[in-house]
């Protein structure tokens, strides 16, 4: 629907730069107006915008499914906002350093009233260049936000020589190789790369197919947004020729928390796999984060597209598939110690 | 009846609220809204407009005594009479008011996050931490005693007496609350689609529930025996004049239609009941014999809830507003 208000959040480990980014987004002169929920007041400072205090009260939904907890702070603040129509374009959700996203991306499938008034339009991850890789051993929060993520803001990279920006990224594809990643200082970035992102909306997904290859750096210096990024130049160039000696040779298993991808080159059986998906999520739902997948379905002109929260699940026939393209199915899953054997086999029996 | 109406339609003075109707109510016999842009409009013959909130929206609004009492995004409670001079009657530091209360003694209570505070009507303040943020709250038809509705519960307090809070649980979130008129019973409207209920002598549990949506409207019957409720295709009746309430009782339907009741009101004198539904819609629906007669039908299909409803304490006008600005007052033929 048009008129439903787009919501980003914005997850990030404490001291990552959330804050940054922040402000950053609404400092632009975009012409946007939002509603801007936080747990810290003070920090932000802008005029146009209507500043909400949140308290990140976690709801567990009475309705059998053990996973599925809801922000019931969000509810009641959506709620509010909506007698104030008008007075903002979208919603930016902040959460706190040691937040899981997962209640917040929840709240816009489980509760009617919001579903019918805003859109989750992407969750946003911040990730600190110089420490993620230790955070990731001993904090599963940070693991959980990467996992989450739909678009990775790799910040900070001037803290950090070439080999650990590119141990760190392996690092972050080994548990989520779908997000946009990108590399920032000072979260300088466009806004159009964390604003507008569709990333939940169902005939947006096009691709899922995983970002190995990422862009070296997204904020070179021809169009910095005013910022002045201190003794980056001779940093950048000195390791100029490591560069791609870095990217894409290293490979992590993160043992806590894994993507599978299962493709079939071809068609898929609905009456065998919708029932096999729908119980796997039931069963399998606490350890599963996030969910997708493209599938063509036996003698179905359509696409049929699919994405997940933990049990929750939303699907749909969505555009024909064109002649240009190849009729395949593909799904992938990231989550905590997921089966690859199990589900691959599963998948793999639904081929039509 | 002999000639009997089916539409009051013509009887209808539509108002231009402007912005959402976040509370209707009569000051004397004055029609008032409580608007979502900070304003209060005085719709009598001729409209006044009233700035309340400055550059903030008006979260939450009560009747108390002849003042409407309205609470802000800005932290701020205000009380404003028949003469349409605002007063600021408390200041929160910029958290949203969640809930509010009024008592017909001029005695208001709300609350922002977890911190419930009640002013009674000479102007004493007391405040009680709530295990969790409330959503909602009532005062009791007698004796100065609130009820706090909040997640896994809800909470009775005397803001004037040492005596100790009394809990009632119910596990999951507990949003709008409401007594009987007779103060039997205590009912909840829930985030799980259903309401709960507690009979008060024994604490036993009522479980009310089927709705498709969120039920965030109630509405006693003046007697006490019925609760009108939203949330579901029609208005959804439940009869409280037994001991056990409603349990093991079917509850009425009334006003059935193919859209969402949002907004319920009982008529202060007769089993009537206005019906806004979420398409803004407006029926009045006999309980007896379930006799509907339309109210208000708008020009355009589309949504535009029915956000607040309002009967004079005559009964003999009905106020209503929606939630994207439009408005009116029902004269009903004498």
């Amino acid at each position: 629907m048009a008129d439903k208000i787009p919501v980003t959040v914005l997850t990030g480990y404490l001291g990552a730069g959330k804050t940054t980014l922040l402000n950053r987004i609404l400092s632009e002169p975009h012409g946007k107006k939002f509603a801007v929920i936080v747990n810290e007041f003070g920090e932000i400072g802008i005029d146009n915008d209507l500043v909400v205090g949140a308290d990140e009260e976690i709801f567990e939904m009475n309705n059998g499914c053990i996973c599925c907890t809801v922000r019931g702070d969000l509810i009641r603040i959506i709620e509010g906002l909506m007698k104030r129509k008008g007075r903002f374009d979208a919603i930016i959700v902040e959460t706190t350093g040691l937040a899981d996203p997962a209640p917040v991306a929840q709240t816009f499938f489980v509760d009617a009233d919001v579903q019918a008034a805003a859109q989750l339009d992407a969750v946003v991850t911040v990730a600190d260049a110089k420490w993620l890789s230790e955070r990731l051993k001993d904090a599963p929060e940070a693991k959980n936000q990467i996992a989450f993520a739909d678009v990775i803001l790799l910040n900070k990279t001037d803290l950090v020589s070439k080999d650990e920006l590119a141990e760190v990224e392996a690092r972050i594809r080994a548990i989520n190789p779908y997000a946009k990643l990108h590399h920032t200082q000072n979260c300088a970035i466009e806004l159009d790369a964390v604003l507008g992102r569709n990333a939940f909306d169902l005939d947006r997904i096009l691709d899922i197919e995983p970002e190995f290859l990422t862009v070296a750096e997204e904020h070179d210096h021809d169009h910095d947004h005013g910022h002045h990024h201190h003794g980056h130049h001779d940093h950048d160039h000195h390791h100029g020729h490591d560069e791609h000696e870095s990217h894409g040779l290293r490979h992590y298993h993160d043992e806590d928390m894994q993507s599978v991808a299962v493709s079939i080159d071809g068609d898929v059986d609905p009456e065998k796999f919708l029932p096999w998906l729908n119980d796997y999520v039931q069963r399998e739902g606490p350890s599963i984060l996030r969910s997708k997948g493209i599938l063509a379905f036996k003698n179905e002109p359509k696409r049929f597209v699919f994405q997940g929260v933990h049990m929750i699940l939303n699907g749909d026939l969505q555009r024909d598939w064109k002649a240009s393209e190849k009729r395949q199915s593909r799904v992938v899953f990231i989550g905590k110690h997921l089966k690859e054997d199990e589900i691959r086999d599963a998948v793999l029996a639904c081929a039509a | 009846m002999a000639n009997p109406v089916t539409s009051l339609t013509a009887a209808v003075r539509p108002i231009t609220a402007g912005a959402h109707v976040t509370g209707a109510t009569f000051l004397g016999s004055a029609p008032v809204l409580a608007l979502g842009d900070g304003t209060a409009l005085f719709a009598q013959n001729e409209s006044h407009r009233v700035s309340v909130h400055s550059d903030a929206g008006i979260l939450v609004a009560a009747r108390a005594g002849k003042r409407l009492i309205t609470g802000g995004d800005d932290g701020l409670i205000y009380g404003i009479g028949a003469d349409m001079q605002p007063e600021q009657l408390a200041d929160e530091k910029g958290k949203w008011i969640d809930a509010i209360a009024g008592r017909d003694d001029g005695s208001i209570a709300w609350s922002a996050g977890r911190d419930v505070r009640a002013r009674d009507a000479k102007g004493t303040v007391k405040s009680f931490a709530a295990p969790s943020t409330v959503r909602g709250l009532a005062y009791a038809q007698k004796g100065y005693r609130l009820a706090i509705a909040h997640y896994n519960g809800a909470t009775l307090w005397f803001p004037n007496t040492a005596a100790q809070t009394e809990t009632l649980e119910w596990k999951g979130a507990h949003l709008d609350i409401g007594f009987s008129p007779d103060g039997r019973f205590l009912v909840t409207t829930m985030q799980e689609n259903a309401l709960h209920g507690w009979r008060l002598s024994d604490k036993h549990h009522m479980r009310m529930s089927g709705y498709p949506a969120k039920p965030r409207s109630i509405s006693w019957s003046p007697d006490g025996y019925w609760l009108a409720t939203s949330g579901a295709d029609a208005c959804i009746v439940w009869p409280f004049k037994d001991k056990d309430g409603p349990m093991n009782k079917s509850p009425r339907e009334c006003g059935v239609r193919e859209a969402k009741a949002s907004c319920v009101a009982f008529h202060p004198k007769a089993l009537v009941i206005a019906i806004g539904y979420d398409d803004g819609w407006i029926l009045l629906c006999r309980l007896t014999d379930a006799a509907e007669i339309l109210v208000r039908r708008p020009k355009q299909d589309g949504e535009d809830p029915v956000s607040a409803l309002a009967w004079n304490a005559s009964g003999t006008q009905l106020l209503f507003g929606t939630a994207e600005g439009e408005a009116g007052v029902l004269d009903m033929p004498g």
